[in-house]
């Protein structure tokens, strides 16, 4: 086995210091127990830092720094994975130095941030890096010592062999512990016996975060580096014709204006290339607030786009992508999925002889739902600096997966990949956003052009109008019921603009004989992508809803009534592939109901509705209590039952699960991305409404199901049963079923 | 361009700049100050606010000619080193998600608490509702303001 020795050079140290906004990211408790300035100025040279895995770098003097591997967007990874290594290496939490890891597949794994997967798919490797350093070291010390290997112990950052009394810390065998083979197939901790794992701790980003230091790439900033900004088509189905910049020029700070192609005609998209327009109009100066101005004295001719074809290569899988020409309105997409969902369909999957089923029927409930575009609005708008040579490339901005964007800019800049950094950010959100990169092969493009550094910065009203937005959806729900009011098939035909969001194999598939699911779709040129839990977020909505209305018509309570489906899944499951675990998913409406006091006749006051989901591996249910407050419904309350197997922080936990409901609340009262003859009628805050701390409720408990499951996920699976616990909420509480979300929209456009 | 003469957390500090500048861009690109945010520029998020002789303004929307005397304070001056009770009560009920709205909701609560040491819950609702978070940390603001009045 080679020897690892410290590869990272004192630039590259230097440079993720940087990174982390000029000084190491460190803990704040350790902050205020140590001078660490003192500390850190000695410890300058990388050629102190010994590398145990690519996870975990030690001093001589016992500094433990852990590299946090994924892309932040505030699901606190940056925490909670170094957690997971400093439990196996066994180390004191307080003690340890977190940095954020540079864009390294090879030696720190995938990378990527999103289908809530950082836990997940960092869970094993994580602790196998820590309990293979920790062997090193203990190797290390038994070889130094003379002792037997089993013999020699470890406990806080100290190596301890009892007979002999001798002693010494990670520090003291740093070095010589690099130098040895990393051990496959370590035994891990009984999980049980976990110390920092599944203990709440702070976020280590929290005091920088705080005192406002530059973390985010819209911080970036380095001598001679310009701004850049984009003006887009005032529509989508619109693209340049000409331009005229001869007044934008004059203006002051302006350095350049030009038009270039994001990508080459016949140019192979990857999976995430996903761009909304093609012919960029860049305007270049020194600030940005010189460049909005200098937009403004742009003089531009549009012409409407013809028909498109585009190779797409999703992972290897080639498709072939036809977007429409045309200027699209919201009126006219709801007409049009109106009537392509009376066509046939293509059938998903299909249990018993639901037809028959249907027309024997003593009584069929159909029920349409509907939602609209939805933009991500993350609160820091879409930016990456980009510094391109005829060498090399430097791209520091806020990315949910370097590793997919890597091979485009390799590909459109031409340079081998080994020539492309990429720093990750902390990101003001990604909500699945950001896991597409045309804002940094944008960047990259300007500043090759340029040759210069510069950071290409999006206005709100650039980020709102030319979004890569959740799709439009609608599915129709059947259910028939026997004379008996029992249920005998069940029917979902979903569609969307440009998806449809059936998840045929999900509940309450396995718990109907007879079940039918199709799915359809309808092209657009408005550009969709994932938003937090894609396809999940609406089906949520809907087919939760509809459950709702289903167990009225039943005469049955909302819960018995799943409890009883999902027991008839578990006994005599129907047709195969039922990707759910009936017994999570039972258990988080058992600890929700238990939790909530369903029933209890203290929360009569409230109009209380319930829903649950399965997605991304885990599960969760809510109750949502609506008062009406000012003559409008009101979310006062939230009680959410979550499981996600073992919880790795559990505040940091219960903070990303009350801002899931308060993000699903908010965008089932009021999301809705509009158009207008290719126009996005909603380009900032002002006409986009966002939840606000006044409509948040008062009160969202959270609860987590007590298991030792290896971690399933956290980041979208509380999002998606929101909408439907509000949807049946606002019924208790206005007597109205809903069907067209945004709900308050909905409610208010058709008063009792 | 024009020759301004600011107050920024208890500093003067010159910049040449077009008049028409919101402070918001003068702190964040000509004074090197990013802990100010860009959110949306049309004063409907809060994630620019700054202080001004100690009330909280949307610096995105105010002209850098029209600040004159009066006193700008950041978050860089709020305090050297997150000791700030409002600070302090952000650490201690691990607010942020992205973090990226947090600066200014973290300066509109020291502008509230400032003038209003202890504020009813709908007073809190008031002073707060222009900053948006789209991460919905909204329950720990609430929690954190509360805490800082306490601690005063
Ligand atoms: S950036 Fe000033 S209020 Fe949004
Ligand atoms: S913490 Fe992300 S916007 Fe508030």
């Amino acid at each position: 086995m080679e020897k690892i020795k410290t590869t990272h050079s004192r630039r590259s140290f230097l440079r993720s210091s940087m990174l982390a906004g000029g000084g190491l990211m460190i803990s704040f408790n350790w902050l205020s127990e140590f001078n660490l300035s003192d500390k850190i100025s000695g410890l300058d040279t990388a050629e102190q830092w010994n590398e145990l895995t690519g996870y975990i770098k030690i001093t001589p003097e016992n500094v433990i720094k852990i590299l946090n591997p994924n892309p932040e967007f505030g699901q606190n990874v940056m925490t909670s994975l170094p957690m997971i290594v400093a439990e196996e290496l066994d180390v004191e939490w307080q003690k340890v130095v977190i940095e954020m890891g540079p864009h390294d597949n090879v030696k720190l794994g995938p990378q990527f941030t999103g289908g809530s997967n950082s836990v997940r798919m960092y869970w094993k490797p994580l602790r196998d890096a820590g309990a293979a350093a920790r062997h090193m070291l203990i190797d290390a010390a038994a070889q130094t010592w003379n002792v037997p290997i089993e013999e020699v112990t470890t406990k806080a950052g100290m190596i301890y062999h009892e007979k002999t009394g001798k002693s010494g810390t990670y520090g003291d065998f740093a070095s010589k512990a690099s130098g040895l083979a990393i051990p496959k197939g370590v035994k891990l901790k009984d999980v049980q016996n976990f110390k920092v794992v599944r203990n709440s701790q702070k976020n280590v980003e929290g005091l920088k975060i705080v005192t406002g230091k530059p973390l985010f790439s819209l911080d970036h900033n380095q001598e001679g580096m310009l701004i850049a900004m984009i003006e887009h088509p005032p529509a989508f189905g619109m693209k340049l014709k000409s331009f005229d910049a001869s007044q934008t020029l004059k203006m002051p700070g302006i350095k350049d204006v030009f038009s270039l192609k994001l990508y080459e005609d016949g140019f192979e998209q990857a999976g995430f290339d996903t761009r909304t327009f093609n012919d960029l109009l860049v305007v270049v100066g020194n600030t940005t607030w010189e460049v909005m101005n200098a937009r403004k004295k742009l003089s531009v001719q549009w012409e409407p786009t013809t028909e498109i074809k585009e190779t797409k290569n999703m992972f290897g899988r080639k498709q072939d992508v036809v977007i429409p020409a045309g200027l699209e309105s919201s009126q006219s997409h709801y007409s049009k999925m109106q009537a392509r969902a009376k066509e046939p369909a293509t059938q998903l999957r299909k249990d018993g002889d639901p037809e028959t089923a249907f027309k024997n029927a003593a009584q069929v409930i159909e029920r349409t739902y509907t939602a609209p575009f939805l933009a991500h609005n993350c609160m820091e708008p879409m930016n990456c600096f980009a510094h391109v040579t005829d060498e090399k490339a430097l791209l520091v901005g806020p990315h949910q997966a370097p590793g997919w964007i890597e091979p485009t800019l390799s590909k459109i800049l031409n340079l081998p990949a080994d020539k492309i950094e990429i720093q990750m950010t902390r990101m003001g959100g990604g909500f699945g956003l950001r896991a597409y990169g045309h804002y940094v092969t944008e960047a990259a493009l300007i500043s090759k052009k340029v040759k210069a550094p510069v950071k290409l910065v999006y206005s709100r009203e650039d980020d709102m109008t030319y979004g890569i937005y959740r799709p439009m959806y609608t599915a129709t729900y059947r259910a028939a019921l026997d004379a008996n009011k029992n249920l005998i098939a069940f029917h979902v035909k979903g569609g969307g603009i440009p998806e449809h969001p059936v998840h045929a194999n999900r509940f309450p598939a396995g718990a109907v004989d007879n079940y039918l699911a199709e799915g359809w779709e309808l092209s657009s040129n408005i550009t969709v992508g994932a938003f937090r839990a894609p396809g999940s977020n609406f089906n949520a909505a809907a087919e939760q809803s509809f459950l709702d209305e289903l167990a009225e018509a039943m005469g049955k309570d909302p819960i018995e009534f799943r409890l009883e489906l999902l027991k008839r899944a578990k006994e005599n499951p129907v047709g195969k592939n039922n990707d759910y675990d009936v017994d999570r998913y039972a258990g988080v409406l058992k600890l929700v109901k238990e939790k909530s006091g369903w029933n209890k006749p203290e929360n009569k006051k409230y109009s209380r509705g319930v829903a649950a989901y399965f997605c991304h591996n885990s599960y969760a249910a809510h109750v949502v209590d609506i008062v009406k407050r000012d003559d409008q419904p009101y979310v006062e309350r939230v009680f959410s039952a979550i499981d996600c197997g073992i919880v790795i922080n559990p505040d940091a936990a219960t903070n990303m699960v009350q801002g899931a409901v308060v993000d699903g609340i908010g965008n089932a009262f009021y999301g809705r991305l509009s158009h207008k003859e290719g126009v996005a009628e909603q380009n900032n805050f002002n006409r986009y409404r966002m939840i606000r701390l006044r409509e948040a409720p008062k009160k969202i408990e959270v609860h987590f199901v007590e298991n030792d499951i290896d971690p399933t996920g956290l980041g979208e699976p509380p999002f998606p049963p929101v909408f439907g616990a509000v949807a049946n909420a606002l019924y208790k509480n206005t007597g109205k079923r809903l069907y067209d979300q945004p709900y308050l929209e909905a409610l208010n456009n058709n008063p009792a | 361009m024009a020759v301004y003469n600011l107050k920024v957390n208890g500093k003067s500090r010159q910049v040449d700049v077009d008049p028409t500048t919101p402070v918001l861009w003068v702190l964040r690109e000509h004074l090197n100050m990013p802990g100010t945010k860009y959110g949306c520029g049309v004063s409907m998020c809060g994630a620019c606010t700054i202080h001004l002789n100690g009330n909280a303004v949307h610096s995105c929307q105010l002209p850098v000619s029209s600040v004159g005397s009066r006193e700008i304070t950041t978050i860089e001056g709020l305090s050297e080193n997150g000791s700030h009770p409002v600070q302090k009560a952000w650490l201690e009920h691990d607010v942020a998600q992205c973090g990226y709205c947090q600066t200014g909701q973290i300066m509109t609560a020291a502008a509230l608490l400032r003038t209003n040491p202890n504020p009813t819950d709908a007073q809190i609702e008031a002073a707060m509702n222009g900053n948006i978070c789209r991460c919905g940390t909204y329950l720990r603001i609430k929690d954190a303001v509360k805490s800082a009045a306490k601690q005063k």
